[in-house]
């Protein structure tokens, strides 16, 4: 993967001073506070993964030692050390998501596009990570592609979202039976 | 049952505006000013008297955990929102920050007002990028609005609220490793003592508290502790949120009067079992951390701290997980033992490395590769890491597998003899 590992990065100069507005939200010398948004901020701005030299950047970024930064990055599982496709798409695998099917939600993923979870389609358009509890049990099974959750999902209704996004268009997020949030109700009342 | 007029989380669906609009026409808000300036000694006595406990899965009494904090000094003092929801089984807090993201911010105020701090921070899970958005957004609203800042409400009272998101980490639920995880280092948990009342945030007191449990304190003083206590049952007093999933014909999230049985919770609420409750298997009533239940004995529990307790299992976080008869329990808990090993931080060694080893077994357990006395070895293994780690997520690990064990040790048996392993 060093190959892939771009020499340099920079935070673009409206990201930078977006950093220091981050920054001053905390206390007067404890910008290290700042190193979670900030990794977040690197992720974002290249392509969805953080490649080593950000991880430097934000590090020398807030004066905080680089082997701080690395531990960090390489704790929390939303950062991304390797490229990711364009789609990162997570399936929810615990108990709660299990018991409605989500073996059946991996299945429907996994033969649309191919690839099996850890792997990237040869396009660069769609990743499949496997994560655990997302926290949206009551909708389960779920999934969540880069920001936005998915919900009440069936093989039908995971078709249609992939199918949707390989032709570039934003599928409804959400509840895909059309619930209202986590109510009980199936179209909008109780 | 509880009364509608009794409800504090009247948007839990997101059927009316999240915005700051909606927020006041719910009665957030609502006369803030006067209520801080109360002063936080009424603020304390008021939430004793109602007898709210955290509700985050601890169920520490709150009012008692504010008296904890030491008198103003030189040294700041924080409040930190404890927005990092991650307990499979659990989705409230997600609700309220989403759709009632107003009613915590003036809770987190008011509680701020009690522990004599000025800065708030809400600490909330990474993956909820559009829930960050909402709270954010209300803040912002807040904010412009003088709700919140260097006078807030116009009470004198000065006092920031910061969002600050995680990047995914189950153990950073646990106060300590989400103060690490604030500090900007990785969320292993520390020692305590120092508490966080002594020694929290850049080492200056803190009180952490869950989304519910703050969001539930505006109401609290608008009418009173005591119309607060009068629900539920003594020391198990007030509303409660129960996440219902699973195998139930309408999974849903529902505001409730603590201490409903768990029967009555199902089938009033979500539809009831799937099948039937004759159908019904098996129920973990508090999130994944605690102990499964029987059917027989999700006939006889009250959905509230000691009703729980009574039956061996615990309300938690109350997100309330539904298995019926077609369910393998077995692989349902080694699930759960997987979610373990994979958020183990990794300080301790019973957890970082009994839980690897649990998983690993449980995944035996599943095909019934093992033998009978492994069971034992199982069980003795999760003795092991109980109570011998820093933070709960060891205990957290070892509960289900011995609730398990408890409860589902026959079919555990039968699946070995069936593979061939028993003796």
């Amino acid at each position: 993967m060093n190959n892939v590992q771009p020499k340099s990065f920079f935070l673009t100069p409206e990201n930078e001073a977006e950093a220091r507005k981050v920054i001053a939200k905390y206390p007067a010398g404890k910008q290290a506070s700042a190193l979670l948004p900030l990794l977040d901020m690197a992720q974002r701005q290249h392509g969805g993964w953080l490649p080593s030299a950000a991880i430097v950047y934000v590090a020398g970024f807030l004066g905080v030692p680089e082997v701080k930064a690395f531990e960090v990055a390489s704790f929390y599982t939303m950062f991304n050390l390797e490229p990711v496709g364009k789609y990162l798409i997570q399936l929810c695998r615990t108990t709660p998501c299990w018991l409605k099917g989500g073996e059946d939600i991996a299945r429907t993923c996994e033969t649309r596009l191919g690839i099996k979870a850890g792997e990237t389609t040869p396009d660069g358009l769609f990743t499949i990570k496997e994560v655990e509890c997302l926290g949206a049990c009551v909708n389960a099974p779920v999934m969540q592609i880069n920001d936005d959750y998915y919900e009440d999902l069936t093989p039908d209704s995971v078709m249609k979202i992939l199918d949707a996004l390989a032709r570039g268009e934003k599928p409804k997020v959400g509840s895909q039976t059309g619930r209202c949030g986590s109510c009980a109700c199936g179209k909008g009342e109780a | 049952m509880l009364n509608d007029k009794d409800r504090i989380f009247t948007n839990l669906y997101g059927k009316s505006s999240w915005t700051l609009d909606g927020a006041k026409q719910r009665g957030v808000w609502d006369g803030t000013a006067a209520l801080i300036q109360k002063g936080g000694a009424w603020i304390i006595e008021e939430v004793k008297t109602a007898g709210l406990r955290g509700r985050g899965g601890a169920g520490f009494a709150t009012g008692l955990k504010w008296s904890f904090m030491p008198k103003p000094s030189e040294r700041p003092h924080y409040l930190i929102v404890n927005a990092d929801e991650s307990e499979p089984g659990t989705c409230k807090d997600r609700d309220i920050l989403r759709f009632d993201p107003h009613r915590l911010i003036e809770g987190a105020l008011l509680s701020a007002v009690a522990v004599n701090a000025h800065t708030a921070f809400i600490y909330m899970r990474g993956e909820f990028v559009n829930e960050a958005r909402h709270v954010q957004t209300a803040l912002d609203e807040a904010y412009a609005a003088g709700l919140i800042g260097k006078n807030a409400c116009g009470s004198g009272w000065a006092c920031d609220v910061v969002l600050h998101r995680g990047a995914g980490a189950y153990v950073c639920g646990e106060e300590s490793a989400l103060m690490e995880s604030l500090e900007g280092k990785k969320g292993q948990p520390r020692n305590k003592p120092p508490f966080p009342a002594q020694a929290g945030l850049y080492g200056c007191p803190t009180t952490i508290n869950n989304v519910e449990t703050l969001a539930a304190v505006g109401a609290i003083l608008r009418r009173g502790g005591a119309w607060y206590a009068g629900i539920g049952r003594p020391k198990n007093s007030g509303t409660k949120l129960f996440c219902i999933s699973g195998h139930v014909n309408a999974p849903c999230h529902v505001e409730e009067e603590m201490g409903i049985p768990l029967r009555e919770l199902i089938e009033r609420h979500a539809g009831g079992v799937r099948g039937g409750w004759d159908n019904l298997l098996a129920v973990i009533p508090g999130g994944s951390s605690v102990p499964v239940l029987t059917k027989e004995l999700s006939e006889k529990a009250l959905m509230d701290y000691d009703g729980l307790r009574e039956v061996g299992s615990a309300l938690g976080s109350a997100g309330v997980i539904v298995m019926d008869k077609s369910t393998d329990i077995i692989a349902a808990i080694a699930r759960l033992s997987h979610f373990y090993c994979h958020e183990s931080c990794g300080q301790c060694t019973p957890c970082r490395e009994g839980t690897g080893w649990m998983a690993r077994m449980m995944e035996r357990m599943v095909r019934g590769e093992a033998k009978v006395e492994d069971i034992d070895l199982l069980w003795d293994v999760s003795k092991e890491i109980e109570g011998k780690t820093i933070c709960a997520l060891g205990d957290a690990a070892a509960w289900p597998v011995q609730g398990l064990i408890r409860a589902f040790r026959p079919v555990m048996e039968e699946r070995i003899r069936a593979a061939g392993g028993g003796r």
